[in-house]
């Protein structure tokens, strides 16, 4: 459990960072936000007790050193406290976020999941079949890895949804309907999700693919393989044999990979108007709403670090080596 | 870019194939001719090339100018012979903006692949000759910069940079590659790591070789096809960023492809059936982007040739590669302290992480 200690250390010190970096940056760029926000204000009346939150908030016209903001920032943070949404009729950031993740978590978890799966299946049978027809889906794959998330999402809706009217467009529910825990209702929201999930693991699932048969070339020139091989094993079990140890790195690749798909999964999100993180960011962005844009970032971040103790953990699970060393 | 990899591409897998034993049985120039043979190259450096020539030319030969509004319509009129991609919804030429959105998208991601690539080859290096305290320091460093997820970050600040960032070119291209070099800089880093303890380099020690001179003469040639691949990564990262960061509307969408994705998300474009707007702008992202792939890919395959697989029949395939396995078999330096995570990334250029390491790919990790 070594191994999985000193990555929760290492995540540990991220979060840090990015909890540092969410202080530093608005009091280390020239302009004063809380100006900026104070300009985007109309129609609400602006008493002092805002302007000195906010400038709380930026450390503008503090007497408090950088470092005690600093320590305040950190206490906050802890506290589940990131300050309250201009774009949202100064309603705590927290309470914010917490309405909108569900959604982003639900659709971005499962499409990962999702994308992991198929991707690494699919990328293991082009490798195994290597000189055949299945070579030809690597081209395909590849434009899908270069194009944008949010592109496909148009091509997505523009012909799912309103050409063949298959999926709604937009929203994660019917407007009419009530969050419930009827049939009606998550019938209602998996049809409003197929669509987004779809659009992310079609442009995400060509990084495991490519990532996969690449690793399981290698993987297959292997002694053992070849023994698996000449020992007239079925061959579905060489496969097995072979890809099970290819798939190692994609786990461990899947650090990077995560950042990808959520940013992409973030942008789809807009355009599908799902009301998950992704819609809060667009709204953030346009409204100049700097505290929500910070919380986000944070949260992202978490959500993000999470994900990747879990995929160290099924590393460990995955690999034996890993646990004799500790 | 093609001209630099093949005259030392051989470097990064190890000796050419028959070298070892025979020198002057196979001239370097007949290697070098290797690469631009692969279909890969050749179609990820045409599509590139179009994509350089159109962001050169296509102010020139654009018919109208893209701000220029024709009245007449309150819709988005579709393709005619007076505008080959028809209009937006203020009556714009599509053709004309898809034209001119290529200079400023092509210029910003060379700026930030520079950047990028010259941050992590000097972050990747050092980590990896010197080794020790410094090296834990600044992987931990690359890690955070790769875990950390970027679009929010960006969004931070490119939300405080407000107006005055979002029209200035380089600033723009300096903030993507603050974000973009972490995966270079760890790549880098193994196979320096790797390169440190070969023969060569210890030889070169043992001589009395001043730190400067190893690293930059003895080291650094020998990474330049993954200094290439990561170079080309960054470069694609900052395509795909850039064009975020523009549909967002956190940088200045006229004209920039992303810019014109962000108008017509704006105007429910694809909600509308008004394709001939979203569809152009959205197709260069994605061309542009599958030629720097595919060029990453054809690197790859040049580094470790078990990738090359595609457009062989099994047969000659087999024998290729039981040939490329006999040469490998004089160039195998394991990896010997390899990051945990250091396997492979699902992105294109993964393989070029694992190339000196076939036999411990797995080892390596533990």
């Amino acid at each position: 459990m070594l191994v999985i200690a000193r990555r929760l250390f290492f995540y540990l010190v991220t979060a840090a960072v990015a909890i540092s970096l969410d202080f530093l940056i608005p009091r280390l760029i020239p302009g004063n936000p809380v100006d900026a926000i104070l300009a985007k204000m109309q129609g609400v009346t602006i008493t002092p007790a805002i302007i000195h939150a906010l400038d709380l908030q930026f450390g503008v016209n503090t007497s408090s050193s950088l470092w005690g903001q600093y320590t305040h920032f950190w206490s906050n943070v802890m506290h589940g406290n990131f300050g309250v949404s201009s774009a949202n009729g100064f309603e705590p950031v927290s309470s914010v976020i917490r309405q909108a993740l569900p959604y982003t978590l639900g659709l971005v978890g499962v499409a990962t999941l999702i994308s992991f799966l198929l991707g690494t299946v699919i990328g293991a049978i082009v490798a195994w079949k290597r000189g055949s027809w299945l070579d030809n889906l690597l081209p395909v794959v590849t434009f899908f890895q270069a194009a944008p998330y949010f592109f496909l999402a148009f091509l997505a809706i523009d012909l799912f949804s309103v050409l063949l009217g298959w999926f709604p467009p937009s929203r994660a529910a019917g407007a009419t309907d009530f969050p419930a825990f009827t049939w009606t209702y998550l019938s209602d929201v998996l049809d409003h999700s197929v669509l987004p999930a779809v659009t992310i693991v079609v442009a995400s699932a060509a990084g495991w693919i490519v990532g996969m048969r690449n690793v399981m070339l290698t993987t297959m020139d292997e002694d053992y393989v070849l023994l698996a091989a000449a020992k007239g094993l079925r061959k579905s079990r060489v496969i097995w044999y072979a890809a099970r140890n290819a798939i190692l790195p994609s786990v461990s690749g899947f650090a990077l990979a995560i950042g990808f798909i959520v940013s992409g999964a973030l942008l789809t999100e807009i355009v599908f108007s799902y009301p998950g993180l992704g819609s809060l960011l667009l709204q953030a962005v346009s409204n100049n709403d700097y505290e929500l844009m910070q919380g986000l970032f944070l949260i992202i971040t978490f959500a993000v670090l999470a994900a990747n103790l879990i995929a160290d953990f099924v590393y460990v699970f995955l690999d034996p080596r890993t646990r004799q060393e500790a | 870019m093609a001209a630099s990899i093949s005259t030392d591409q051989v470097t990064g897998g190890g000796p050419v194939p028959g070298s070892a034993l025979s020198p002057r049985t196979t001239p370097r120039r007949q290697r070098a001719l290797q690469l631009p043979r692969s279909p890969k190259i050749i179609a990820g450096l045409a599509l590139l090339a179009v994509f350089v020539l159109l962001s050169l030319i296509g102010p020139l030969v654009a018919p109208y100018s893209p701000d220029q509004i024709f009245t007449n319509s309150p819709v988005p009129l579709p393709p005619s012979s007076a505008h080959w991609l028809g209009t937006t919804n203020l009556q714009q030429d599509v053709f004309s903006q898809v034209l001119v959105g290529g200079g400023d998208m092509l210029l910003v991601s060379l700026i930030a692949g520079v950047i990028a690539t010259a941050l992590s080859v000097v972050i990747g290096v050092t980590a990896g000759y010197l080794g020790g305290l410094a090296d834990d320091l600044l992987s931990m460093l690359a890690n955070i910069f790769l875990v950390m997820p970027a679009l929010p970050l960006l969004v931070i600040l490119f939300g405080f940079l407000g107006k005055t960032g979002s029209n200035d070119l380089f600033l723009i291209g300096l903030i993507i590659s603050a974000t973009g070099w972490a995966w270079g800089a760890r790549v880098l880093r193994a196979q320096t790591l790797s390169l440190r303890n070969r023969d060569y380099v210890d030889s070169a020690r043992i001589v009395g070789e001043r730190r400067s001179r190893i690293i930059f003469a003895e080291i650094l040639p020998n990474l330049t096809p993954i200094v290439a691949s990561s170079f080309l990564f960054t470069v694609l990262y900052a395509v795909g960023t850039y064009t975020a960061m523009a549909f967002l509307g956190l940088v200045n969408p006229n004209w920039n492809w992303g810019g014109m994705l962000f108008y017509a998300q704006g105007a429910n474009a694809e909600l509308t059936g008004y394709w001939w707007w979203y569809i152009p702008p959205g197709l260069a992202v994605a061309l542009l982007g599958t030629s720097l792939v595919l060029l990453n890919f054809g690197i790859d395959e040049f580094v470790n040739p078990r990738l090359r697989a595609a457009g062989l029949s099994r047969r000659s395939g087999r024998r290729r590669q039981a040939r490329a396995m006999r040469s490998q078999q004089f160039a195998m330096t394991p990896v010997v302290r390899m990051v945990q995570a250091q396997g492979a990334t699902p992105g294109a250029p993964a393989a070029s992480t694992r190339v000196t390491t076939p036999g411990t790919t797995e080892g390596g990790q533990a």
